[in-house]
């Protein structure tokens, strides 16, 4: 940290930057859930002592520039392909912890192929799946995920069923298959959420070291900037309206 | 002495508010000053109260606050 403060004795740091995060300030916006999931997988890889060995894979999407932020190698994937690309990697270097940081649009529309046939080959990898409803970094477009109703820039007048289809619920369609090892979702609206959103991230990073296969965790996130709301504001709509939809809790663990 | 001490690194805070949201004990709020960025920035508006939980650290997108607690002296322990 670049920060120079006395700190009186009889203090110890009880928290501070995951040293598999640089120094390199985020791209996101000032309030955006991203910053708190990026850091939580940062502090899993921490945890598990995993940094040397780690190859993330990068979306296209606001998490784009992840390689900037962790010290770990990355490799940065055409849009949708990273779980392609992690399953090329992981194969070709089993010894590897490999995962995928990916947003809805990413994951869920122009990603969806690869995403399904990974998870039903249950290929050893890890997914971290950002879901905002939006594409955050085009400017708040539809997304497959997004609640009816909900005003966009493609669904000025609200995303209407009927015309533009259903919110997409990847994490239930994937626990069906029976490839996948671990689907859950999660949230980061307050501490309470993170401190388990860090759990299911430690444990899916830790099914692939046991080789136990595709594990994904969703985790509903905020886009304060094409929500045209308030950071604080963001949270609690996650908390009140997007849970209603996509409902929080493990969707399949075979232990 | 208060029990926790927040450290600001004022170059990474956005001045979201989401810690001062999330403070149970209403320790931060915004200073009056702006980073490089041209964000404003937040600080421990009642240092004293405090009590170094490090919840505020958890719930900041931008990892802008290292949190420090008072070791247990031998008669608190
Ligand atoms: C092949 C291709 N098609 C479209 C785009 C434009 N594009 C960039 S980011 C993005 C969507 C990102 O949304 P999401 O994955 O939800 O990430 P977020 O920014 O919300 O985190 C799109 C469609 C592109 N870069 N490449
Ligand atoms: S556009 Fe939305 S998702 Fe992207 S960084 Fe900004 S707030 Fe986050
Ligand atoms: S450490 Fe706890 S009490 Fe101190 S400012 Fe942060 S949230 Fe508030
Ligand atoms: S949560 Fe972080 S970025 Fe937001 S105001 Fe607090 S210290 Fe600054
Ligand atoms: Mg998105």
């Amino acid at each position: 940290m670049s920060v120079e403060a006395a700190i009186p004795e009889g203090y110890v740091k009880v928290f501070s930057k995951p040293k598999a995060l640089s120094d390199a300030k985020y791209t996101y916006c000032p309030g955006c859930h991203h910053g708190i999931i990026t850091r939580l997988v940062a502090e899993a890889i921490d945890e598990l002592g995993i940094l040397e060995r780690t190859v993330g894979i990068s979306p296209v999407g606001c998490a784009v520039f992840l390689d900037r932020f962790f010290n770990c190698d990355f490799v940065q994937a055409a849009h949708g392909r990273a779980c392609a690309v992690a399953t090329g990697i992981k194969r070709a270097r089993p010894d590897l912890v490999v995962f995928t940081y990916q947003g809805d649009g990413d994951l869920a529309a122009i990603g969806a192929a690869e995403t399904v046939h990974a998870a039903n080959r249950g290929e050893n990898i890890t997914v971290i799946f950002v879901n905002n409803g939006v594409y955050g970094m085009t400017g708040g477009e539809m997304a497959p995920t997004t609640l009816p109703g909900q005003r966009t820039t493609t669904t000025p007048l609200g995303r209407e069923p009927r015309l533009h289809g259903y919110p997409l619920k990847i994490s239930e369609m994937l626990a069906q298959l029976e490839g996948p090892a671990y689907i859950t979702r999660q949230a980061v609206f307050d501490y309470r959420h993170i401190v388990r959103a860090k759990q299911a991230i430690l444990k899916a990073f830790r099914n692939q070291l046991e080789g136990k296969g595709f594990s994904l965790v969703e985790i509903l996130s905020t886009c304060p900037t094409n929500w045209r709301m308030t950071p604080v504001e963001a949270g609690r709509w996650v908390a009140e309206h997007v849970v209603k939809v996509y409902p929080l809790g493990d969707l399949k663990d075979v232990g | 002495m208060p029990k926790g001490i927040v450290v600001v690194d004022k170059e990474r805070c956005k001045g979201c508010g989401l810690c001062i949201e999330a403070c149970p004990f209403g320790v931060l709020g915004f200073s009056s000053e702006y980073n490089s960025s041209g964000y404003r920035v937040v600080y421990m508006e009642h240092p004293d109260k405090c009590t170094g939980c490090a919840i505020c650290a958890n719930v900041c997108p931008d990892v802008a606050l290292e949190v420090y607690r008072q070791e247990p002296t031998k008669e608190a322990a």
